[in-house]
């Protein structure tokens, strides 16, 4: 059986509850840590964890937090990101809908950690059922005392809020989301400066991913180095991935950081292979945002080494031949899948997205979607497949905020990789419009 | 598109006055525009949609100017500047979902509906569109229904038909 730390419990009946989580030793971390701890010393248990950022770039997150400003008489922030808006990523909903004190309990740790008053889980608009779910497990916490004033009698305290957000995926990105919770159009700021020197109402601020967060947790109560032991290498600990597309068990699985990316799609503990007999023909590994992958560059490396589900492994070869983690989105492409078509959709997805503030990305992505629909329905040129790739190339670095190059990567791998379905698109506009080009020599 | 006409003043009942000042108090001091997403969400959940005479309330009672309102409003997808049907069914159209049939639900909506999308009924119960990837890929095809945002997971056809028919006997009660 393999590792759990995030959904150890979650077979246990009613484990949204407080009391049920807490005769599981829920809230443990917060008394070891409020009772026994200074800030300082739970901020050095995070960094020996090697834990990090599970929202998309997999930053340190004990070293965010040590860079945090502190400047006297100027309260500090902790603000979740529970935006969980990139296409392929749904395990922060599970999370929330059914574990939601994990999140409470190490919005507390963490809380404390960073010496923040104040903190707020931003949940996406559409979440509202679990936004409930939250508030709810806030009073229960509140009325055991983990919360409100005075907590378990330290002198702490420590006010926690949920925000809702209005249906827009660029708040996921940090500053955005700062900027939606301060009531205004998510428009990522300029950086510098960064949020952990002026962050939510121009004070220092820390943003984290759910999932982060209730890893922090198990941290504190069987320590950092115990942690590391856990996963392969500078990939420490679990990883929640969401699985989904043509997989016969797709959902949420929390993984061991170093599976073999072949055991997760076809083992009966995770995906038990592809739905209804096919084959596989590509892979998005962390979300919509990472460049895709043809099923035998996701199995193996360029190399011929077994591809692991690392931060490492995955990115191995660079853009050339790999890709990378990102929040664990892994979606399973098979063989009647259409790339091109799939492409279109996640084009459009971010020209629909784009916060509009600069034009590569403004124009940019619209004209890929654009280009991708013509390539689609049958009426592209070869021109346009060079055309799509001059695109990317000048989306990509030079955008306000990482929107830019998410809409580029995919769009630039699938034409690296998948050059030859495109130009079947363009050279068979009829062929195209009926049949699906099939595996060629993608699959696996 | 922002709609001009029906200005009709709204005033907010007391126990969603009270619902807002609660919210602001989650804010430091004079932070209270943080309250605007949340409040629009109840304003909205309240009529149905945000006209601008309710954004100019919303605007009152912030003491923001009422162009504050209005940028964020139009910004958002959630926000509805159009009266819409008293369902609005919301279908997944990302990626994933694709992979394993949601355009077909959404022909199929379209088709049962008798109406496009963001058209209302002529009964004025439904209006549907599409709407980007709401975390529920592995789910898919998946729905919702605001205000509440139920979810509807795994759709079929079939089920297509039993909720609008739930639906259509909720709406009799
Ligand atoms: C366009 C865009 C969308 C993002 N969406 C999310 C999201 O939905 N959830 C999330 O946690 N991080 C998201 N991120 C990453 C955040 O900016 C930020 O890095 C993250 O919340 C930090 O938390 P972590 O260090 O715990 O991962 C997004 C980034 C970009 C550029
Ligand atoms: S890259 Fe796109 S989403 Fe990001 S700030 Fe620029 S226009 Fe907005
Ligand atoms: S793609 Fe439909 S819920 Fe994510």
């Amino acid at each position: 059986m393999a590792r759990k730390i995030l959904l150890e419990h979650i077979q246990v009946q009613n484990i949204n509850t407080f009391e049920v989580y807490r005769s599981k030793g829920g809230y443990a971390a917060v008394e070891k840590a409020i009772k026994t701890m200074s800030p300082e010393a739970v901020v050095e248990e995070v960094k020996k964890s090697g834990l990090r950022g599970r929202g998309g770039a997999g930053f340190p997150t004990g070293m965010k937090w040590s860079f945090l400003a502190k400047p006297d008489g100027i309260p500090r922030y902790l603000v979740c990101n529970g935006d969980e808006s990139e296409p392929g990523t749904f395990k922060d909903r599970f999370l929330m809908t059914h574990i939601p004190h994990a999140l409470i309990e190490g919005m507390i740790v963490a809380s404390y950690a960073l010496g923040a008053n104040t903190s707020y889980i931003y949940v996406r608009g559409e979440m509202m059922p679990q936004i409930r779910i939250l508030e709810k497990a806030i009073i229960e916490a509140k009325n055991a005392g983990f919360l409100g004033k005075n907590i378990l009698g330290s002198g702490y305290d420590l006010e926690l809020y949920v925000q809702p957000g209005g249906g827009a995926y660029i708040c996921g990105e940090e500053t955005a989301l700062l900027e939606s919770l301060e009531g205004k159009r998510g428009n990522p700021r300029i950086k510098p400066p960064f949020p952990a020197i002026a962050g939510l109402y121009g004070c220092p601020t820390v943003v984290n991913n759910v999932e982060t967060i209730a890893a922090t947790s198990w941290i504190i109560n069987h320590g950092g180095d115990e942690y590391a032991k856990i996963g392969l290498e500078r990939s420490t600990g679990t990883k929640l991935i969401s699985a989904s597309g043509n997989l016969n068990k797709p959902g949420v699985y929390e993984i061991e950081l170093g599976l073999p990316v072949e055991e997760f799609i076809y083992s009966d503990e995770y995906c038990g292979g592809i739905a209804h007999g096919k084959r596989l023909k590509a892979v998005v590994a962390g979300g919509s945002s990472v460049p895709i992958l043809p099923a035998k560059l996701i199995l193996k490396t360029a190399a011929d080494t077994a591809r692991l589900m690392t931060y490492e492994s995955l990115s191995d070869g660079g853009f050339a031949t790999g890709t990378m983690l990102g929040s664990g989105g892994f979606i399973a492409l098979d063989e009647d899948a259409c790339i091109v078509r799939n492409t279109w959709n996640f084009s459009r997805f971010y020209h629909h997205e784009s916060c509009g503030q600069c034009s590569p990305c403004r124009e940019g992505t619209g004209w890929m979607e654009k280009i991708l629909h013509k390539i689609e329905y049958g009426h592209g040129t070869l021109q346009d497949i060079s055309l799509l790739e001059e695109i990317n190339k000048k989306i990509e670095g030079n955008t306000i905020c990482p929107l830019g190059d998410a809409a580029a990567w995919p769009v630039a791998s699938a034409i690296r990789h998948f050059r030859d379905e495109f130009e079947w698109h363009v050279n068979e506009p009829m062929l195209s419009q009926k049949n699906n080009y099939g595996l060629a020599n993608y699959g696996a | 598109m922002l709609r001009i006409h029906d200005t009709t003043p709204v005033k907010f009942h007391e126990t969603l006055v009270e619902k807002f000042r609660e919210i602001v108090g989650r804010y430091p001091e004079g932070k209270q525009k943080s309250a605007l997403l949340p409040i629009l969400h109840l304003a909205q959940a309240e009529y149905g949609w945000l006209s601008p005479a309710t954004m100019d309330a919303v605007a009152v009672f912030l003491s923001i100017k009422p162009i504050e309102v209005y940028e964020v409003a139009t910004f958002y997808t959630m926000f509805f500047l159009n009266p819409q049907g008293r369902y609005v069914l919301e279908v997944c159209r990302t990626g994933p979902c694709c992979l394993v049939g949601a355009e077909k639900i959404m022909q199929y909506l379209e088709q049962k509906l008798g109406v496009k999308e963001g058209e209302v009924t002529i009964d004025g119960l439904f209006s549907w569109r599409g709407v980007e990837c709401l975390a529920a890929c592995g789910m898919g095809p998946v729905l919702q229904i605001g205000p509440n945002y139920t979810f509807y997971e795994n759709l079929t056809e079939q089920g297509i038909d039993t909720l609008i028919d739930e639906l259509k006997a909720k709406s009799q009660k």
